[in-house]
């Protein structure tokens, strides 16, 4: 927040901000002090309120063409693939749109897991944007559902099955999902208005989640309180705007790579044969942003022990902020914590990878394995190493190492070792 | 709260008649919110479904669709019979005798939901450790009579209500 009140110049300027303070928002977000050190891990938060606007606007325009019923809805979706004019480009940038935005939202969530995001004072902020992440789960879910294909009409039953798992009011909350006895044309329909609702909802808690986001304003790599504005901070505008309209710049390359070279590589072939209540796929997988919590599912060679222990693995990071003992929010000056961190990242891609591969041998044998670091991660390393870690020192702020030699945070240790 | 006792006045009784009001009116209003998203009338009325056996030959089975589901219609061989019947109940997980899962007198007629009761993938026919059926999608055995063996499925596949109509058809539901 700017230490001085903003006045619009003109006078209708400052008759409506007096009335509605939309321009007193505005200087806000452009003059808001941002820590100078940011890096480029730092850019996926508008990297990714790109990807929410491009899903917004290109479902907008598929929904004109599309028909959610049984019958039509997979003919809808390969007129909008040949007939509509520019269909093809539309839909492939939504459905790879999808696959961005979680390539996205895991780096960022990472990231704030690198750097200690999500402890105090930005507990809220982690718990909103979890939030978030699962709205995108249910959004994902149910997008994939509506080209009706067999990939659509078996992970739609595979996936509201797990209600059944639930005891007594399993059945009872399954039936009255599908709106019928199995996934069928009810299904199709209530997944469609509430694919088009979700990313409103997202939306909403997007505001909220910046809104806490300004309050304690932005951690950093280093990972300090710094004083805001000072000589630690700039403006929001122009110094971050152009690096995030860097990266996202970048990003769009890597996106127009898979919309125009790759356009199905992320996707199942057999979502390109219409639904068939009969015939279930040889081998049916998620998409591959879920295949991680799909691996832990299957790991558990118990119905209701697969469904909770898969459910866990998410919520479990709600409590993160309380799990973690350390005082130090970069893993910049953690040593051990830095390692744990690195096999968790190995831990989730391999358990993506077994989630992908036949639930046998070697595979289920990793699946285990990985699901049991996972957890392990969470609730023992987390409260255990932030208590008996010898942290290295952390620099008084962030113009101190940038002043005396680097701006590496690895150099900023370095220089406070000496003194 | 102060020394002396609050006493419940009129305000305090009307609060608690607007609230008790007001939560009931809520309640009112959102059961036919949830409701609504039950199986309707049309969902409803494709409750039964008639099916001729006279074609299926010993040893062969017929898949059919009801209520959006697959049921199984098997006609067993006596060896079939046989296999499923000496199965000790020890050895499955979730016991039950294959004479339970068939209409008495009608012993070689396996009628059942082919469903897996894990997550309601549709099984393979003559797949599997077991002669019987084998989900592709987590990897549940089952037997031939339908009885889970092996995997993640916790219960044998559903048998559903069914008649026999006369000695050609079926009436499931």
């Amino acid at each position: 927040m700017s230490e001085h009140e903003y006045t619009p110049k003109s006078k209708a300027g400052k008759w409506f901000n007096d009335r509605l303070p939309l321009l007193t928002l505005g200087a806000h977000l452009t003059d808001y002090p941002t820590p100078k050190n940011l890096n480029y891990w730092w850019t996926f938060g508008g990297i990714l309120t790109f990807c929410l606007i491009t899903q917004i606007v290109t479902g907008i325009v598929l929904a004109m063409h599309y028909v959610a019923h049984a019958d039509l809805a997979f003919a809808s979706v390969e007129h909008i693939m040949r007939d509509v004019n520019y269909g093809w480009l539309i839909r492939y940038i939504h459905s790879n749109g999808a696959s961005m935005f979680f390539l996205a939202v895991y780096i960022h969530i990472f990231r704030s897991l690198f750097y200690g995001s999500y402890k105090s004072p930005r507990e809220v902020i982690w718990i909103i944007g979890l939030m978030i992440y699962l709205l995108m789960m249910a959004a994902a879910f149910m997008g994939y559902v509506l080209p009706w294909g067999q990939m659509s009409f078996w992970g739609a039953t595979v996936i509201t099955n797990l209600f059944s798992a639930i005891p007594l009011v399993g059945d009872s909350i399954t039936t009255w999902l599908w709106g019928a006895y199995s996934v069928d044309n009810p299904t199709l329909n209530r997944f469609f208005s509430l694919h088009y609702l979700i990313p409103f909802l997202i939306l909403g808690l997007v505001v909220l989640h910046i809104w806490a986001l300004h309050v304690p304003g932005n951690n950093n790599p280093v990972g300090i309180d710094i004083k805001k504005p000072s000589k630690d901070t700039v403006p929001f505008h122009p110094y971050i705007t152009i690096k995030d309209a860097f990266a996202l710049l970048v990003f769009m390359i890597i996106f127009a790579g898979f919309v125009f070279f790759t356009p199905n590589v992320l996707g199942h072939s057999d979502n390109y044969i219409p639904a068939n209540p009969l015939v279930t796929p040889a081998h049916i997988v998620p998409e591959w942003y879920l295949l991680p919590f799909y691996a832990i599912l299957r790991s558990v060679p118990d119905k209701l022990g697969g469904v909770i222990l898969m459910f866990s693995a998410i919520f479990i990071l709600f409590v993160l902020p309380w799990l973690d003992t350390s005082k130090v929010r970069s893993a910049v000056f953690r040593p051990i914590y830095r390692q744990f961190f690195w096999i968790l990242v190995i831990d989730v891609l391999m358990l993506g990878y077994v989630g992908a591969m036949p639930a046998e041998g070697i595979y289920l044998v990793l699946a285990r394995v990985g699901t049991i670091y996972y957890f392990l991660h969470f609730i023992v390393v987390m409260p255990v190493v932030g208590y008996l870690e010898k942290t290295d020192p952390i620099p008084m702020s962030i113009s101190e190492p940038v002043l005396t030699g680097g701006a590496e945070p690895s150099l900023a240790r370095k220089v406070n070792d000496k003194v | 709260m102060s020394k002396e006792e609050k006493k419940p006045n009129r305000r305090d009784f009307l609060f608690t008649a607007s609230y008790t009001v007001g939560a009931v009116g809520v309640g009112a209003v959102i059961w036919p919110m949830i409701d609504q998203m039950n199986p309707d009338k049309a969902q409803q009325a494709l409750a039964t479904t008639e099916v001729d056996i006279s074609n299926i030959e010993p040893g062969k089975s017929i898949t059919v669709l009801w209520r959006g589901k697959p049921v199984f219609l098997k006609r067993r061989t006596p060896e079939e019979i046989n296999e499923a019947r000496n199965v000790s109940l020890d050895d499955l997980p979730d016991p039950q005798r294959d004479e339970d899962r068939v209409k008495e007198g009608k012993d070689e007629w396996l009628v059942m939901l082919g469903v897996c009761t894990h997550l309601g993938c549709v099984p393979l026919k003559d797949k599997g450790d077991y002669n019987g059926w084998f989900c592709p999608c987590h990897g549940s055995h089952y037997d031939v009579s339908g009885r889970i063996r092996k995997g993640p499925a916790p219960t044998n596949m559903e048998i559903p209500k069914f008649e026999f109509v006369d000695n050609n058809t079926i009436k499931i539901g």
